[in-house]
């Protein structure tokens, strides 16, 4: 807790003298968000939300598989019969991972090189934004999803392990976790459906 | 939060003694248990549980104190395969529970070489999870002082001497003092050890220990009863944790006799209940025990019953050490429960087979 106090500590006293710095030196002006967000490639947001959406996901599913992996290894060791019937939990898990995947070829499908003169088209702001947010959408879900479905796999081991009867219920409950996942997919598919692939500027897009 | 995290180091652990703990002896098993005619039949039954041919090289004849020695021996095995597995601050926790056992140890020297009882049988008769390096060094000790000095100051106990060193010769009176003030010390530090640890591992704990502290502070009220314990003594000796502290204590430090104890614990349920069962037998009491000593072993099987249920619900949550804790004394119940199986068998005493407490 030490660390994380002092790092938030610090990074709080580094910002507040950024700002103040930029107010007292008469430069208060060049903090600007709108600039920031119009200068930056559309190419950066896209990228940073493919990464984004697959990183966390990939980060949930293996949170995931280790929490319930310790317990199934754990509760193996005197019941080796839980072994089997709980690889389903890590394959819930691991189907987290999978839905960063599918999101990732589907937002990296729209890309395609277009030159710097021709690329700062409304169109071409709106795909690098629907990506990063839908893929920051995507990833969240997936990493509370696989950190949910594997806790839950983990109760679902050691249940299993002192009561087989047990084992379909506590199923019921991974699945609806599981199902959050599914949520996320649905939503970042949504996200980014209507935007455009990167086009090359055209006659009727307005420049700006 | 505790479910992110607690896996990393302790899950595979967590996971063994839960398998260690759908070992233990089920209600049909003990029922089996008790209709056996002899300790031949009794072998066969424990083979086939979880307990499988632990008793299998052993001559014919078989001892109660052989079923005992031998059954506490696979409980120290299975501790320290989880003991070699820790890491901290788990490591530290399984530590802490030998703490217990090595008090005990310390005093069963102690109380040996008084008797002048030969060392070699002592050091046998003594707990394995209590067993440090210098133990038979005790048996040379005449007094408190030499005792922390030569022996002690290494061993974790050490802190704890702390309040017992004001007794200066070693009689039987003083050795109970110091058994019972060595066991407030190591409770209260136990206590404050667990309430570090991450969240659910503390609250678990404390409800176990809490329990366990009021259990020693009934009885040591009630055994100083008729000893030449001044009343300022025994309130030193009762832990400051527990649900009795602080009113319940001053009002138990101030009684005289059994009921200023129950009225003492009036204002607690369960506690309550206790003294009802012990007292509401009272009439049906077989022939040759007197009613109080027939009162106060049926206060002894409450508590013991009553801990056995506390060490059962510590296995409802999941992602905490208590069950590390629980497990050992739901075992070592199990232990006492087989022994005296083995002895009613042993002696025909079929009436009172039932009298153990049974754990699922």
């Amino acid at each position: 807790m030490g660390v994380a106090t002092y790092t938030s500590g610090l990074s709080a006293f580094i910002i507040v003298l950024i700002a103040l710095y930029l107010l007292f030196s008469g430069s208060a002006e060049s903090f600007n968000v709108g600039r920031f967000l119009e200068e930056s490639s559309p190419y950066m947001w896209a990228m940073v939300g493919v990464g984004l959406c697959i990183g966390l996901s990939v980060l949930g599913a293996g949170w995931g598989i280790f929490v319930t992996g310790s317990s199934i290894l754990g509760g193996g060791v005197r019941t080796p019969r839980i072994r089997t019937k709980n690889l389903i939990s890590i394959i819930f898990c691991e189907v987290v991972a999978i839905y960063g995947v599918i999101m990732a070829i589907i937002f990296s499908s729209k890309f395609a090189f277009v030159p710097e003169t021709e690329l700062y088209t409304p169109s071409n702001y709106y795909t690098g934004f629907a990506i990063f947010w839908g893929g920051l959408t995507v990833g969240f879900c997936n990493l509370l999803c696989g950190i949910s479905v594997g806790v839950t796999g983990s109760t679902a081991a050691l249940a299993d392990a002192a009561d087989p009867t047990l084992f379909v219920k506590i199923l019921i409950i991974e699945v609806f976790g599981s199902i959050m996942g599914l949520f996320g997919l649905i939503v970042g598919l949504l996200m980014s459906g209507k935007a455009e692939p990167f086009s090359a500027l055209q006659s009727a897009a307005v420049r700006i | 939060m505790e479910a992110l995290f607690f896996n990393v180091d302790s899950g595979f652990l967590e996971g063994i003694v839960r398998g260690y703990r759908a070992g233990l002896l089920t209600t049909s098993q003990y029922h089996n248990l008790t209709q056996c005619d002899t300790l031949e039949d009794f072998r066969m039954q424990l083979s086939q549980t979880d307990y499988g041919n632990f008793l299998a090289n052993e001559p014919s004849p078989i001892s109660t104190s052989t079923i005992h020695a031998k059954a506490t021996q696979l409980l120290v095995d299975q501790f320290n395969y989880l003991r070699s597995n820790a890491v901290e601050p788990l490591s530290t926790f399984l530590e802490y529970m030998t703490y217990a056992y090595m008090i005990d140890n310390v005093i069963l020297l102690i109380t040996g070489t008084l008797h002048e009882r030969d060392t070699h049988e002592l050091l046998e008769r003594c707990h394995p999870l209590g067993v440090f390096d210098t133990m038979p060094a005790l048996c040379v000790a005449t007094n408190v002082e030499e005792l922390y000095h030569s022996v002690l100051v290494e061993t974790p106990l050490a802190p704890y001497f702390r309040d017992a060193l004001s007794a200066s010769d070693l009689d039987d009176l003083n050795i109970e003092l110091i058994r019972n003030t060595l066991y407030k010390a190591y409770l209260e530090d136990f206590h404050k050890f667990c309430s570090t640890l991450p969240y659910p591992t503390g609250e678990v704990m404390h409800q176990i220990l809490a329990f366990e502290a009021d259990r020693r502070t009934l009885n040591i009220t009630i055994n100083s009863f008729h000893s030449s314990l001044s009343k300022d003594q025994r309130a030193r000796l009762f832990p400051s944790i527990g649900r009795l502290f602080p009113e319940g204590n001053n009002a138990l430090a101030r009684s005289d006799d059994l009921e200023g104890v129950k009225n003492a614990c009036e204002y607690i349920a369960q506690y309550r209940a206790f003294f009802d069962t012990a007292a509401g037998q009272t009439n049906g009491s077989g022939p040759g025990l007197d009613d109080t000593d027939a009162a106060l072993t049926r206060l002894e099987n409450a508590f013991f019953a009553h801990e056995v249920h506390l060490n059962k619900l510590s296995f409802l949550q999941q992602f905490q050490y208590g069950v590390f804790y629980s497990f050992v004394k739901l075992k070592e119940q199990e232990i006492r429960s087989l022994t005296w199986i083995a002895e009613c068998i042993a002696q025909e005493a079929k009436d009172r087979v039932g009298d153990f407490v049974p754990i699922w």
